[in-house]
């Protein structure tokens, strides 16, 4: 233990006027690699389908140029689910390496700080009880924006329920736990009195799903993810110091009370907006982050490559449900078979060492 | 750990504590032989006390309103009072154990995955072999719930964190998400089960008859005879492990007893009910408030307060919705969840 933190006090630091940070070689190289990896599932994802398209041609039209046909299936059939895989993957893989670091548990995540189970929740409202149908063809962005509301406002009760001088992660991971109860039963009640078709589409939206994206979800996603990137990236150079305990970060001048509450709401919000473009896609923003951080060799989760390996995983895992399994599955159902087991992994080795 | 204390041995105020206990037991019987006449007369069609009494009662009657009461109370009322007793008493008692056995204070038999699992084996057996009837399915819920609860049960327990009370949550969360997203999957590809578990997974003591609640006390009375017999030892392993083999506890023999009856006790009353989450953790906190750390007292304690709690959600639900019905898992939730938090906002846990 001593021996890193010798070695990270003489890494070369770099200052850029007001911003400095250390510079990591390695966690750089393995951010592009995995950037370089995303792109290229993403390339591979889009060519799968009905009408194959080879590789290079993908690239070619993803990149600006390819042929008018291609154009035609890439850019207004494909794209709109590739992207909202990607966006939706970045969202929940930053958005897990923020809550684990601020709880300062690998298992803090979204889903357990019952965030996804909030949006759910007024999701499943809106498709079983203001008439079905008519929600849907209201147009999704009806639906996507009310998941967010009440992703945010279940993550907002969470935090100031567990709020008490100060923000435990023990009792916000146990505040948690109980919020989502409350939510996962008002949506099974929810379910008992709807409609039987009503309760299909709700629960293939509840389970994640990236089925039928139109441009119009992803637009959506896509600028509200891209707006709080740039606030994470400006908070997270204060965010560093946190690490070293409340009172190390005051006294190298950061209001670690505000930076935290801020990155807490970019997490929130970032989880909502995945939400409500995906559905409650489970475990992405718990196991990217770890799996970021084992790459990185980072003590904690390192953003970038968390965003990037959640980016991965997801279109991945989207890729694995619509063709190797023998039904069709929703791209929720594959990652918590991914998930479930990693996380009891995660468990049983914290629990040997 | 330290948040179950154990209670020193005071010579003078012992017979005054037995007391109070005794009075605390008496009470807590007759306010539940009152929730159970409120349940027979409470609901769609309101009951006096004599129409229930009469609708009990054997005596012939030829008048027409006396079938039709005793329709209601025999095959409706009865059947539903009787599951929320024995299911309340065996998710107190089984969430009073679980505590115990884990000396964890938010230990529940909701939390352990013996919910998502029990699901789980009904939508399998539902698609597989198409089964309607609860009772059929019934055998399969209990064997899905008792795999996952002994599965997470044992992942919890390995190595280090097997004191930590966040382990237990954690490794059930893992679990139940997991079984939950198979679920789902087997669900949306045959809409027989997608049909029955979303009422089945409401958690519910109504509409299930004696074909089903028989087996079911069967293995709840099994569970009930191993956890009264594994009580003393429980005391003893409360005191640590090292304690507990000192006074010569079979430490192994006494937990594998234990996480039997909890697992006969939350598998039956999930089997039947479908899951209901929050009662065994927070009925096993009120009685310890009651009680105090003697689990001798502390489990049929809960045991009461369990049938009780369930038996006035279940009445609840009735009144809130009428004329529709709240299933008495979600009241229980939607009471539950608060409760739990105000427990751990309290403080009344700390990480280990």
């Amino acid at each position: 233990m001593t021996g890193t933190e010798v070695k990270a006090s003489v890494t070369p630091g770099v200052r850029l006027g007001p911003v400095s940070f250390v510079w990591r070689p390695w966690v750089v190289c393995v951010t592009l690699l995995l950037a370089a990896a995303t792109f290229l599932v993403f390339c591979v994802s889009i060519g799968v389908g009905d009408f194959p398209i080879g590789l290079s041609r993908v690239i070619a039209t993803v990149v600006g140029g390819g042929e008018q046909v291609d154009r035609f299936v890439i850019m207004d059939l494909r794209m709109p689910r590739a992207l909202a895989g990607l966006v939706v993957g970045v969202a929940l893989g930053v958005s897990g390496a923020i809550t684990q670091s601020i709880a300062r548990n690998p298992l803090a995540s979204p889903d357990i700080l019952g965030i996804t189970g909030g949006a759910g929740a007024v999701a499943v409202f809106l498709v079983t009880v203001s008439g079905g149908t008519a929600a849907a063809v209201e147009g999704s962005v009806g639906l996507s924006g009310a998941a967010l509301a009440g992703g945010l406002g279940t993550g907002l009760l969470v935090y100031f329920l567990a709020w008490r001088r100060g923000i435990d992660g023990f009792r916000l991971i146990l505040i948690g736990i109980s919020v989502s109860a409350v939510m996962e039963a008002i949506t099974t009640w929810l379910l008992v009195t709807a409609d039987i078709r009503d309760v299909a589409r709700a629960q293939a939206w509840l389970v994640g799903s990236l089925d039928n994206r139109s441009w119009n979800d992803v637009g959506v996603a896509l600028w509200c993810t891209a707006a709080l990137m740039v606030v994470v990236t400006v908070v997270a150079f204060q965010f560093k110091p946190l690490h070293l305990g409340d009172d190390v970060a005051a006294g190298l001048g950061v209001r670690y009370t505000r930076v935290r509450a801020v990155l807490l709401l970019c997490a929130v919000l970032l989880a909502g907006v995945a939400v409500s473009a995906a559905g409650p896609v489970p475990f992405v923003a718990l196991v990217a982050p770890q799996v970021a951080m084992r790459l990185a060799k980072c003590p904690t989760p390192p953003m970038a490559a968390s965003g990037m390996v959640g980016a991965l995983l997801l279109i991945g895992a989207d890729l694995v449900a619509r063709t190797a399994l023998p039904i069709t599955l929703p791209v929720g159902v594959v990652t918590a078979v991914i998930g479930g087991p990693f996380l009891i992994h995660l468990l049983v080795r914290a629990n040997l060492r | 750990m330290g948040t179950i204390a154990v209670e020193r041995p005071v010579p003078r105020g012992v017979s005054e504590a037995r007391r109070r206990r005794v009075v605390g037991s008496v009470t807590l019987v007759l306010v539940l032989l009152v929730a159970m006449v409120v349940s027979l007369a409470v609901g769609a069609r309101a009951l006096t006390p004599a129409e229930v009494w009469r609708g009990l009662s054997a005596a012939p009657d030829p008048d027409q309103r006396l079938t039709e009461i005793r329709l209601i109370v025999r095959t409706v009322r009865v059947p539903r009072t009787v599951l929320a007793l024995v299911a309340g008493v065996a998710l107190g008692v089984g969430g009073a154990l679980i505590q115990g056995y884990t000396r964890n204070p938010i230990a529940d038999t909701g939390l352990l995955g013996v919910n998502s699992g029990a699901s789980f084996a009904v939508v399998l057996v539902i698609a597989l072999f198409g089964f309607a009837d609860p009772f059929q399915y019934v055998w399969f819920a209990f064997l899905g719930a008792a795999v996952a609860g002994v599965v997470v049960f044992g992942l919890a327990s390995i190595g280090r964190g097997a004191g930590n009370p966040l382990t237990l949550a954690l490794a059930g969360q893992g679990v139940t998400v997991f079984l939950a997203a198979m679920t789902t999957a087997v669900a949306l590809s045959d809409k027989a089960s997608l049909n029955a578990l979303r009422f089945w997974n409401a958690g519910s003591v109504a509409g299930v008859g004696f074909d089903v609640i028989r087996p079911v006390i069967a293995f709840i009375a099994v569970g009930l005879v191993l956890a009264l017999i594994t009580l003393p030892a429980l005391n003893l392993l409360n005191l640590g492990d090292d304690v507990a083999r000192g006074l010569g506890v079979n430490i192994v023999l006494s937990r594998t007893v234990g996480i039997a009856a909890i697992t006969l006790l939350a598998g039956a009353a999930t089997a039947a009910c479908g899951p209901i989450a929050f009662l065994g953790l927070m009925v096993a906190h009120m009685a310890r408030y009651l009680t105090g750390p003697d689990y001798r007292w502390l489990v049929p304690y809960a045991g009461l307060l369990g049938a009780i709690v369930l038996l006035v959600c279940d009445i609840v639900g009735r009144l809130l919705v009428r004329p529709g019905e709240l299933d008495a898992g979600v009241v229980v939730a939607l009471l539950g969840a608060p409760f739990f938090a105000a427990l751990v906002w309290r403080g009344k846990f700390k990480s280990a």
